[in-house]
């Protein structure tokens, strides 16, 4: 009872990082079409970042993580809102090759983290109540899964608010479903494009810093691991769709801990890849409609 | 005479590589040594190697649309059956050939089989999802045979004695060349043919396709079987050159650097992806080899850094290639043709 206990929060904290990087993308394709392989390099930029002014800062453990990390977000909106103006805006209209220039990108991000900071793993700061753990039905659960959990619902409940209950939100919910009808109103849906590429890239960053914690380092491939499987959860949540990512990624992490432990080591990843195969067959458009909700 | 270009250019090209094992010319920074020396005859053979499996991604990519993320599965499928079969399972020579050629056929026909009932961008997921479970699989080391990220050498006592060792690197490099011309002979008589015609029609428009009463999906699987096949000899040619198989074919950078080649050399073109293939890798290599350079190493950080990050020099290149030359390497003397007599614009540059 207790592993089971364990592997449910451990696999409920995966979860959380892959819907952060997922609810991105998910946006991401449903209002502008492109599929962003830059994502991936949006974490590790972040997660580096984050590393990096943690390391300028100095001090405890604790004040390094949240400056630096807060400092990281900001440097991956910022990153991911520079990629949108200029390398994706001149591009409307031409999906073949926005997909093809954020594959350049993902590769020459990734290489120059690699090549400023080194390949090998760098420590991530975690507090020290992070690492110890409490005591829940028998099961020892490190703090830091709960942070992670906490921070992914409270930008589920923040995400579903604005985009329900703001303007950019209805602009950006009324360009999923219909994006040329959107600019036929008069509406100029592409500052909603900049916006949303902004708000992808600070979650994305945000789910680096939280992978930092998780793994309690970061290195130059972090990005493209977690981008693949946040891939497969868009899928299987439905392009466009926040709920439906939230949904898939928690069900992504569970079955991978679950196999991963009751199994054997790899057959998580094989589980889920399995799962995709069969909801895509089942349901080509994902589990959700294609509604940003 | 534009049928004498078609036949002749090709056949000098072939000649010229044929013999280059057979001349010891030295091309400065280009390469490092002269071109009959083992180590460049390696470096060339893994470039012809590339424009041939690049080729076979064109086939997908370039000349039926199909946007696939799991190329690199059917390479890795080629690598690891045969280095497992000799090394682990101790099997001759043919009966390995064999067993890899019909895993060959059967890997691509059932993925492909279920893979091709969705499009677009699902079509682009399904195929990253079943090269990351090949990947997994081969970390995963089941039973020992895959060694996991270390990979599995190579058993030489079933290889034939003309390809071990290094001086029989030019044999090498001439079986390389044999697999990059045999790719594009089979490419040319399949893109040629009628199903190659249905293969382009699916490209511009499916949907007119199924209007004019065929079916896409069979038409669609003979292409997937295809480069799916010739990707697994092009993994049996990569084990020999290598000398072992190692994870790094498994990858989905592995796939994304095929993509990158094919739109380099310009997708869908009879000879821009393997073009594309050739540079890439020669580049891949050579800057790598560059950055250690003492000019390199004496720069400002500013500099230094990005500079001896091959793929960031790459990908920059790739991202450029992309916005100013839209049709790749094999539309430029189109361009400049255009250029010279002011034409009107081509199509792709009147759509943007």
């Amino acid at each position: 009872m207790s592993t089971f206990v364990l592997l449910t929060i451990t696999g409920l904290g995966l979860g959380a990082m892959y819907f952060l990087v997922a609810s991105g993308l998910s946006l991401i394709y449903g209002l502008m079409g492109v599929l962003n392989f830059a994502h991936g390099a949006f974490i590790t930029v972040g997660a580096y970042l984050a590393w990096w002014f943690g390391d300028q800062i100095g001090g405890g453990a604790g004040t390094r993580l949240v400056v630096g990390g807060a400092l990281g977000i900001a440097g991956g909106a910022l990153v991911a809102a520079l990629v949108e103006l200029v390398l994706i805006r001149p591009l409307y209209q031409r999906p073949i090759e926005q997909v093809l220039v954020t594959v350049g990108l993902a590769l020459a991000l990734g290489a120059l983290v690699q090549g400023i900071w080194g390949a090998d793993p760098k420590p991530f700061p975690v507090p020290s109540w992070m690492i110890e753990t409490t005591t829940i039905l028998g099961a020892s659960v490190p703090n830091d899964r709960f942070v992670e959990i906490g921070i992914a619902a409270a930008v589920l409940v923040g995400l579903t608010a604005f985009l329900r209950y703001t303007r950019f939100g209805l602009v950006i919910r009324a360009g999923v479903e219909n994006r040329g009808m959107v600019s036929a109103l008069g509406i100029d849906v592409r500052r909603a494009f900049t916006i949303v590429f902004a708000l992808g890239g600070a979650l994305a960053a945000l789910a680096g810093v939280l992978s930092g914690v998780y793994f309690s380092v970061v290195d130059p491939t972090r990005g493209t691991s977690l981008l693949i499987f946040a891939f497969i959860v868009v899928v299987i949540g439905g392009f466009g769709s926040i709920g439906g990512s939230a949904v898939a990624a928690v069900t992504v992490g569970l079955i991978q801990q679950y196999a991963n432990y009751y199994a054997s080591s790899g057959t998580g990843d094989l589980a889920v890849v399995l799962l995709l195969a069969v909801v895509l067959l089942v349901r080509p458009s994902g589990l959700a409609p294609r509604v940003a909700h | 005479m534009r049928r004498v270009a078609e036949i002749g250019v090709p056949a000098v090209v072939l000649v010229v590589l044929a013999l280059v094992p057979k001349v010891s010319l030295d091309i400065p920074v280009v390469l490092n040594g002269p071109l009959s020396s083992p180590g460049t005859l390696q470096l060339l053979a893994l470039c012809l190697l590339f424009a041939g499996i690049a080729l076979t991604y064109d086939v997908l990519f370039g000349f039926t649309g199909l946007l696939s993320f799991g190329h690199a599965l059917f390479v890795a499928a080629g690598v690891y059956m045969t280095a497992i079969a000799l090394t682990r399972w101790e099997w001759g020579l043919w009966p390995t050939l064999g067993f890899v050629v019909l895993v060959g056929l059967a890997l691509p026909l059932v993925l492909g089989a279920v893979s091709l009932r969705v499009g677009g961008i699902a079509f682009a997921m399904v195929t990253l999802a079943f090269a990351q479970a090949g990947e997994v699989l081969v970390q995963k080391n089941p039973y020992g045979w895959t060694g996991g990220e270390e990979g599995t050498g190579l058993n030489y006592d079933q290889i034939p004695d003309a390809f071990v060792g290094v001086l029989n690197t030019k044999n090498l490099y001439w079986l390389a060349l044999g697999y990059a011309v045999l790719v594009f002979v089979v490419v040319r008589l399949a893109v040629n043919s009628s199903a190659g015609h249905v293969w382009r029609a699916v490209r511009e428009n499916e949907q007119r396709v199924e209007v004019l009463g065929l079916h896409p999906y069979p038409f669609k699987l003979i292409a997937f079987v295809l480069a799916g096949f010739l990707a697994v000899l092009g993994g049996i040619v990569w084990l020999l050159l290598i000398g072992g198989a190692t994870p790094e074919v498994t990858t989905a950078n592995f796939t994304l650097a095929l993509l990158v080649m094919v739109v380099l050399g310009g997708a869908g073109t009879r000879f821009g992806a393997m073009i594309g293939g050739f540079l890439y890798t020669l580049l891949d290599q050579r800057l790598g080899s560059l950055s250690g350079s003492s000019e390199v190493q004496s720069l400002p950080a500013v500099l230094r850094v990005p500079l001896s990050e091959p793929l960031f020099l790459l990908g920059t290149l790739f991202i450029l290639l992309v916005f100013f030359v839209p049709g790749g390497l094999a539309s430029l003397p189109l361009r400049l043709r255009g250029l010279r007599s002011r034409r009107p614009p081509l199509p792709e540059e009147a759509a943007a």
